[in-house]
């Protein structure tokens, strides 16, 4: 057993789609500096409260977690528009029995900004006596904002609902992190919520989605935000 | 130890006729421990009995039952069932089936009017319906299907003849968590039959009244049972492999002895070879076919083999058809041995108890020696092979002290009694403090314990409407809803297999889309993670090229290559026992015992007397030195792996913090390397800082619990809790979780629990597992104080003879980040890096 201190690496990934620039933030956040434009994917609020409802005990912090990981992340970049890319909640119930205390944290977010529900699987309808807008997508500019990715390559599209994570495996040791996965065309974003899994991006779920051998992963550290080329990382 | 002296009961006095008429025809007289057994027995006494192999334990153990049974005769036609009157609980199904086969034959012989019958996760379910209704006489089980039957509606019915629990290798039960659950299982039968009577059959332990409480009733604290010790049999030959060839540094594969070996085996009927870890044995097996000129029949055992593969080796074992099996341990192995006259131990075996229960097993008959060939892999094994050698005449014991009841098992039995009856706390509290390991438990935790089997226990009490279990009128504590029940029945144990896949041959090159072929065994998700298809690993004895993971499967193929890299998935790594470490530590400070080692190994004494000095036995030995462009600096506490790499952990968090700059460090069960660009010698005679001050014990403070909470080990840890506790299902009904899902989740619950509730009763059950297991915190704590203002500082030019095996070490390491490697790599490399932490293991 041996170990080697790690150096200090700067944080950001920049990438541009569409036109647009856009910067990676390790904690799963994306952000359009010329739009001033943030965008977060799969919250899935309330997951522990849905275990629970089924008698499987989490930690009933999920959701603050989650939310006090997004006031860090609003606090950084200051962003005028938030996008949360659909299954904001985990379920139907969840924004309906939401802990008052959580929905007075969402106000504080949401207050002072254009903010869009995006409608998830999870969460098809508009979450109940919250602000903002809820739609099924947005355009701004070049970009299209929805839940699923759509079948087909599509420009500009920027998509959450896979739960994107990439696998490097380097010397015999294996590295498993959520990424934002793109091809220079479109974007998958990374799952935020705390109780949020993932799933490999050369998972057969992703078939089509990306162009041949242009996939980039930019694989989520601790302080920063890694980008690797597609051919380099493994399955599983 | 305690032995109770009383003239033996005779046979006359205590066995009825059928069972003296019994003996006599088999041409037998019944042995003294098995009388006084009895005799104890029929005055309601609880026994422990301590025996070697081969001393008729089992006969012994059973014979109270079947006196007993066949005093009470057949049951009338049309009277009510009488349910369970003995209770068998084996570590092994294996066990309990060969023992109904071995109780059987009195039974039929003596004509006695009794029901033997096994009940095992692999009885028929029509099978175990009928034993609800007709139950046996003498039910043969596991501590998991203990926990079963007790969580059952109807367990007061059915435990309500029970007057005898037999608990067989009570030494290897008591000390795990399925220990605490059997001992938990045992205080509840007790409040359903106050009189009944356990009796313990165990190999020799360090600490015989630690089992003697655990039998019995701990109210009145402190009771014990009875012991009776049978001590004898022959002593064994155990001798140090006597070799030509030069023993190496370092290294485990003891290669050099293979030829030796080879030799041994061929000259005896049957060997048994025992090694440390599974790729030891598959790598022992690859080697001694490679040199097997007269194609002997040599088979290979462990744990990850496909059962069918180990079923056909121990029975092939048991027809006397093999001349060698490689095996890392006596619980993997099945129960018929055939006639072993010799046991090769290759590699140290890390304690002397370990040692004399494996040797034990070579020979079933107590009147002759067991013969046994300790082959060392390297110098430092060949001191303690040495000193377990002398150990093991001294009769010297080193198991382990038992440990505290886990919190963990608690919930998950809290939970069983909720299924089985409602109960009332306060009522329940008193009975699992009968249980010896729960003796010490405290109300408030208990209760903390039960809140969190009904709503998770968290401070913000926001699951009050989903509760598992919840409080009657009366005060009584139930199962809300009958899927918790359900829930509870799929999830019980307390063994957490570490997630494996299954291996499968294909085709060659075929990769995942090929049709697969047999399955060969499981290896863990952890080791399969760290191969890219086309990489060899050695498995079940072959040299297999990785395809690729399909689902929950591994597809292999068989490799062209001669040398694979080797599996390194670890199967029972034990550390070095305090014991041995203290005997290995006391003969190298003292040359006058040198002369019992070999030439080469004294040798290699004398020359570190030379240039540096030998560690005093009481002392530690810090060794300073610079080498290439990098100091080092090494330490010999011989303390074991485990706590050596605390230590390391921790030592280089402080010089990190000094402005040291250490580089890395690797550990090994006898010393500790640190390295840097600093001159780590220098900085310790300036006091920059000062040795005493880097050993404090203060290090066992804040800096641990800084670096445990970010450790691997410890979300490893956690994870097990959480599934034995209840929080995370291994099962749920019509569905089996992958391994990965499990992780996943355990990992991100850990997160969020540790940063919003660092006092949940699950962490405090984490971290006292892992400071108990993977840490052995409480080792290096002993240790720390131990050196205590007794470190002996040798700043030295160059490298010292002793700090040879372990500088060895540091260079099977894998090192990052070569010049040519491009950006990207680079950035990957740093990913690891950052990822993974600075105390992720690199092999």
């Amino acid at each position: 057993m041996s170990a080697r201190i790690a150096a200090s690496i700067p944080r950001h990934a920049e990438l541009a789609l569409a036109g647009e620039e856009a910067v990676c933030d390790p904690s799963g956040a994306l952000f359009f500096p010329g739009l001033s434009l943030l965008a977060v994917s799969d919250l899935h609020l309330e997951k522990g409260a849905a275990f629970a409802r089924r008698g499987v005990m989490l930690p009933p912090y999920d959701t603050a977690a989650t939310l006090a990981r997004l006031a860090m992340v609003l606090e950084t970049y200051r962003p005028r528009i938030v996008v949360s890319l659909g299954d904001s909640f985990h379920d139907r119930l969840g924004a309906a029995h939401l802990p008052p205390v959580y929905r007075d944290a969402i106000s504080a977010l949401t207050a002072g900004r254009d903010w869009y529900w995006i409608a998830g699987n999870h969460d098809p309808e508009a979450p109940v006596g919250l602000a903002g807008s809820a739609v099924g997508e947005l355009c701004v500019g070049g970009l299209t904002f929805r839940h699923e990715p759509s079948p087909r390559p599509c420009a500009g599209e920027i998509a959450g609902h896979l739960h994107p994570g990439a696998r490097l495996v380097r010397q015999g040791r294996s590295v498993r992190r959520r990424c934002f996965a793109s091809d220079g065309e479109r974007l998958v974003m990374p799952a935020f919520g705390a109780f949020t899994g993932m799933l490999n991006v050369l998972d057969r779920a992703y078939a089509g989605l990306f162009g041949a051998n242009r996939l980039m992963a930019y694989m989520l550290g601790a302080e920063r935000v890694y980008p690797i080329d597609g051919t380099m990382l493994s399955r599983g | 130890m305690v032995t109770i002296e009383r003239p033996a009961a005779s046979a006359g006095e205590v066995l009825p006729a059928p069972f003296r008429r019994w003996f006599a025809s088999r041409g037998w007289s019944p042995r003294p421990h098995q009388l006084d057994l009895l005799d104890r027995s029929q005055q309601g006494r609880s026994v422990l009995l301590i025996a070697p192999t081969g001393a008729g334990k089992t006969l012994a153990g059973f014979l109270p039952s079947l006196v007993d049974l066949a005093a009470r005769g057949k049951r009338k036609a049309g009277s009510p069932e009488r349910g369970i009157h003995t209770l068998y609980i084996s570590p092994l199904k294996a066990l309990a089936v060969d023992i109904e086969r071995n109780l059987g034959r009195p039974v039929a012989e003596m004509g006695l009017p009794i029901a033997v019958e096994t009940r095992t996760g692999d009885t028929p379910a029509h099978k175990r319906t009928r034993q609800k209704f007709v139950p046996p006489d003498i039910l043969l089980t596991t501590p998991e299907q203990l926990a079963l039957l007790i969580a059952a509606k109807d367990a007061d019915r059915f435990f309500s003849g029970l007057r005898h629990v037999v608990l067989d290798e009570l030494h290897s039960l008591v000390t795990s968590k399925r220990g605490h659950m059997l001992a938990l299982g045992l205080a509840r039968l007790r409040s359903l039959q106050p009189r009944l009577q356990t009796v313990g059959l165990s190999a020799t332990v360090a600490e015989p009244d630690e089992l003697r409480r655990w039998l019995v009733d701990q109210n009145p604290p402190g009771d014990m049972a009875d012991l009776i010790t049978v001590t004898g049999g022959a002593k064994p030959e155990i001798t140090i492999l006597d070799t030509e060839e030069r023993v190496p540094w370092s290294g485990h594969s003891a290669r050099y002895a293979i030829p030796d070996v080879y030799d041994a085996i061929r000259r005896h009927r049957t060997t048994l070879l025992f090694v440390n870890t599974r790729s030891q044995a598959e790598l022992l097996f690859g080697e001694l076919w490679r040199v097997n000129e007269d194609s002997l029949p040599i088979a290979l055992h462990h744990g990850s083999l496909d059962v069918g593969q180990r079923r056909r080796v121990e029975k092939a074992m048991g027809e006397g058809t093999l001349r060698a099996i490689v095996a890392t341990s006596t619980l993997d192995l099945g129960i018929d041995w055939g006639d072993v006259d010799l046991v090769v131990h290759v590699g140290a075996p890390k304690g002397a108890s370990r040692l004399a229960q494996r040797i034990g097993r070579a020979n079933h008959r107590l009147d002759e020696p067991s013969r046994a060939i300790l082959v060392p892999a390297n110098r430092f094994e060949v001191l303690e092979c040495r000193a377990a050698l002398e150990a093991n005449y001294l009769g010297a014991q080193d198991t382990p002290p038992l440990i505290d009841g886990a919190l963990d098992v608690l919930a998950q039995h809290v939970l069983g009694c909720a299924c089985g009856a409602p109960f009332l706390a306060d009522e329940l509290y008193d009975e699992v403090r009968r249980a010896a390991p729960y003796a010490g438990l405290d109300r408030d935790t208990f209760d903390r314990v039960v809140d969190f089997v009904a709503t998770g226990g968290y401070a913000l009490r926001s699951y009050e409407r989903y509760a598992k279990i919840r409080q009657n009128k009366d005060g009584r504590w139930r199962v809300s809803h009958p899927r918790v029940a359900q829930q509870y029945r799929l999830n019980v144990g307390t063994i957490v297999e570490a997630p494996a896949l299954n291996v499968r041959y294909v085709r060659a090159g075929g990769g995942v889309a090929s049709r697969g072929g047999p399955v060969l065994g499981k290896v863990e998700e952890a080791f399969l993670e760290t191969l890219s298809p086309g990489d060899t690993f050695l498995f079940a004895g072959k040299i297999l090229r990785f395809e690729g993971i399909r689902e929950s499967e591994c597809f292999v193929s068989n490799a062209p290559a001669n040398e694979a890299k080797v599996p390194s998935y670890a199967g029972g790594k034990f550390p070095l026992s305090t014991y041995l470490a203290r005997e290995v530590r006391g003969m190298l400070a003292d040359p006058a015992r040198w002369s019992a080692l070999p030439d080469q190994v004294s040798d290699w004494l004398r020359l570190q007397a030379e240039k540096s000095v030998l560690p005093p036995a009481q002392d530690l030995l810090v060794e300073t030195f610079p080498r290439g462009n990098r100091h080092y600096m090494v330490a010999y506490p011989f303390e074991g792996r485990l706590a050596h790499q605390t230590l390391g952990m921790l030592l280089t968090r402080r010089l990190e913090r000094a402005g040291a700059k250490p580089l890395g460090f690797v550990a090994t069960d006898y010393s500790l390397a640190v390295w840097g660009l600093d001159d780590m010698g220098l900085r310790f005679r300036q006091e920059r800082p000062s040795l005493d001050a880097l050993f404090d014990e203060d290090m066992l403070g804040d800096d641990l619990d800084a670096w445990l909470n970010e450790s691997w080990m410890l979300k490893r840890t956690f994870r097990n809790c959480a599934v034995i506790a209840g929080l995370i299902e291994r099962r749920q009904p019509g569905q089996e979780k992958t391994g990965r899902q499990v992780t996943v989740s355990a990992d991100l619950i850990y997160d969020v629990l540790r940063s919003h509730e660092p006092d949940h009763i699950l962490l405090r059950a984490t971290r006292a597992d892992a400071a108990a297991g993977l840490l052995d915190v409480s080792r290096l704590a002993a240790m720390l104080s131990r050196i205590s203002g007794r470190i002996m500082h040798k700043d030295l030019d160059r490298i010292s003879p002793l700090a040879v095996p372990i500088m060895l070490e540091i260079g099977r390491e894998s090192v990052a980040g070569s010049a040519h490697e491009s950006l990207l790599a680079e950035a990957a490399d740093s990913l690891i890096d950052d990822a993974l932490g600075p105390d992720f293991e690199m092999r």
